[in-house]
């Protein structure tokens, strides 16, 4: 089930018997993840999907460094991430928490040009430029470079997240619920955003999120998380096919089967497997 | 001619393999010199503080030798990100070079580096003018401190009337845990810092009373500037500092979550559920504590009068009573209550302020320490010229 598209490069992400427990000692055990196994390949858009307290943000979080897991393998573009520096996880792992996470006391540009500006010996210029660009790549304007973060809508608070996430180059970008929040024009919007960006800057990109649509419009393959495990990894028709009960209600819901529609739809079906950036 | 530095990184553990380390290399071409730009040039391998010094060392001293305007190849590099081609760009004066040779994906990443590279005016001094204005702008958002603290003080009169129309409604379980918490914990710290001002003022002035002879009169000293004074500011400092600060932050907070919104949503007034509570529990606590503060002074006072002056405990008591005017103690009472009060309100109303965001929020609290300790002090001073014939 769990087929990896071959390549000669490492994983961008490799789980091997991963487990997660919570507790322990006097507190009662509680088990987020058991046993999984989890394979991404590098260049994917990969999305988690699962139900609420299923583990997929605690994912993310091992997957950045930010938890240690209680049992397993975990490496990041075949590094494993307990020997991980993290004084270069900037130019590692790019994140996009779900509510943009800005530092609300620095400006626009403070906040992309954060990374860069603590590495004392970049000039601070190189720093300022850079963030400009990245600020533009995201589809936002220069003279929103000096407002502060309280003063942004909420999907221009997600595009200046994404651009400090991508301000060091970082081959992998993860994405929390990257949609919650926006209207369906700014959803569209930033779903183009990321597509162009995943084939511009050549990278891999996991997800995590509840937003049908965006997940059958990015996604080259996809992972369910259920009974504390991976119940169905593969593209996305491969994924609704499994009989697995969570999955099945999961996608067989009235939302589900209107997003199902996009997939039958050819100019807007989700992107191909292993395609290769340009 | 530049020597890559085939060393170990010092961040990563694994050692960088020569050629990866950013560099340029000097060539003669069949047309001119030709500077070849080698490894890889991303913002993992400048984060490194050593591969950018000996990549500027070598970019310097190419600058240097250079006669007529290079040619630069770019063709020989393992990699080139957003950075990478910030860099170059800047090397490049932010004009294109007149001989580059780039693959079709460097052109394109050099290029989109290019059109989003612009400079940003920066804000220009500011004139008369501007100053003038924001004197302005100063003196009308004290205005509007005043004014909405004088809407504080009238909603809280109001809201105590409530109270005592229907006191069967009032929140009295909000106002007994906060007359725990701003009261009873307050206790330990308000001991020390007393017992030991007790302790150090009577040291201090042992040795001036000594020299006159005037050892007995230690009660005296003691007596009326602990009661009257030090004893009500030392609790109303040590309690602004300790309990004004988290109504502030706790309020702050309230506000930046949107739970005072919610409060709101529910006809719920957060001036009675809120502010008239906390206000209400300081004003009963604070007398408390300010004299709780007195006895501690006093007894450490009573203490290093029999240590330095062998002033005996029992002497202290039986002198204190004459030495000592109980209207101080009521004067003590009736003003650390309004203290108390101040305090309370001082910290709502900063508490209420507060912006969503984190800066305002320290803002906001060290605000509000800081002005209800100058407000006590003034109000202090205040009570000490009305009262001037009070006691003395």
């Amino acid at each position: 089930m769990s087929t990896v598209p071959a390549s000669d490069q490492p994983p961008a992400v490799d789980i091997r018997g991963l487990w997660t427990v919570y507790g322990g000692n006097n507190a009662p055990e509680f088990v987020v993840h058991r046993d999984l196994d989890l394979c991404i390949a590098q260049g994917e858009i990969f999305s988690l999907v699962g139900g609420s307290g299923s583990g997929k943000t605690t994912l993310l979080r091992h997957i950045l460094g930010l938890e240690t897991p209680t049992k397993g393998q975990l490496s990041v573009m075949g590094q494993p991430t307990s020997l991980a520096d993290p004084r270069t996880a900037a130019s590692r792992i790019g994140m996009l928490f779900q509510q943009g996470a800005l530092f609300s006391a620095f400006s626009v540009l403070d906040n992309i040009a954060f990374p860069l500006c603590e590495l004392s010996h970049l000039p601070p210029e190189l720093a300022r430029h850079a963030a400009l660009v990245k600020l533009q790549m995201v589809g936002l304007q220069a003279k929103h470079a000096s407002k502060m973060p309280t003063d942004l809508s909420g999907g221009m608070v997600k595009r200046v997240a994404l651009a400090r996430a991508l301000i060091m180059d970082p081959p992998l970008l993860l994405l929390d619920e990257p949609t919650a929040g926006l209207d369906p024009e700014g959803a569209d919007g930033f779903c183009q955003l990321l597509r162009a960006l995943h084939s511009e800057l050549d990278l891999t990109v996991i997800m995590v999120t509840h937003d049908l649509d965006t997940l059958l419009e990015l996604s080259t393959r996809v992972a369910v998380l259920a009974d504390q495990k991976v119940v169905a990894v593969g593209t996305p028709r491969e994924v609704i096919a499994t009989p697995h009960p969570f999955v099945q209600h999961y996608f067989g819901g009235g939302r589900g089967q209107r997003a199902m529609a996009l997939l039958d739809t050819p100019s807007t079906g989700a992107a191909q497997p292993q395609a290769t950036p340009a | 001619m530049v020597n890559p530095p085939a060393t170990h990184d010092p961040i990563c553990t694994a050692p960088i393999a020569a050629d990866v380390a950013p560099r340029v290399h000097w060539q003669t071409g069949p047309d001119g010199p030709v500077l070849r730009v080698q490894g890889e040039w991303t913002a993992a391998r400048l984060a490194d503080a050593r591969l950018w010094h000996s990549l500027q060392a070598s970019l310097k001293h190419h600058a240097e030798g250079a006669t007529a305007p290079l040619a630069w190849s770019l063709e020989n590099m393992q990699a080139l990100d957003h950075i990478g081609a910030q860099l170059l760009w800047a090397r490049w004066g932010q004009a294109w070079p007149a001989n580059l040779q780039a693959t079709e994906a460097q052109r394109a990443l050099l290029e989109r580096v290019a059109r989003f590279t612009l400079e940003i005016g920066c804000a220009p001094p500011s004139s008369m003018w501007q100053r003038y204005l924001g004197l302005g702008a100063g003196v009308l958002s004290l205005l509007s401190h005043l004014h909405s603290f004088t809407g504080l003080l009238g909603q809280l009169l109001l809201d105590t009337l409530r109270l005592l129309r229907a006191p069967s409604r009032a929140p009295w379980r909000d106002i007994s845990g906060h007359l725990f918490r701003f009261g009873a914990t307050a206790l330990p710290i308000t001991a020390l810092v007393g017992f030991l001002i007790g302790v150090v003022l009577a040291y201090l002035s042992a040795q001036q009373l000594r020299r006159f002879g005037a050892d007995a009169f230690i009660v005296d000293l003691l007596g009326v500037s602990l009661v009257r004074e030090l004893g009500p500011l030392l609790a109303a400092i040590l309690v602004a500092g300790r309990s004004g600060s988290a109504i502030t932050a706790q309020i702050g907070v309230m506000r930046v979550t949107k739970e005072l919104d919610a409060m709101r949503v529910m006809g719920i007034m957060p001036g009675f559920r809120l502010v008239m509570p906390r206000a209400l529990a300081l004003a009963v606590a604070m007398p408390l504590i300010s004299l709780w503060t007195t006895l501690m002074a006093l007894l450490g006072g009573m203490v290093a009068a029999d240590i330095a002056l062998d002033i005996s405990p029992t002497y202290f008591m039986q002198a204190l009573p004459g030495a000592v005017d109980l209207a101080n103690l009521w004067l003590a009472v009736g003003k650390t209550a309004v203290f108390g009060l101040l305090i309370a309100l001082i910290a709502c109303h900063f508490g209420l302020r507060v912006k969503p965001n984190t800066e305002s929020l320290g803002k906001g609290t060290t605000a509000a320490v800081v002005t209800s300790i100058t407000v006590v002090i003034l109000v202090d001073a205040l009570f000490a010229i009305a009262f001037k014939d009070v006691g003395i």
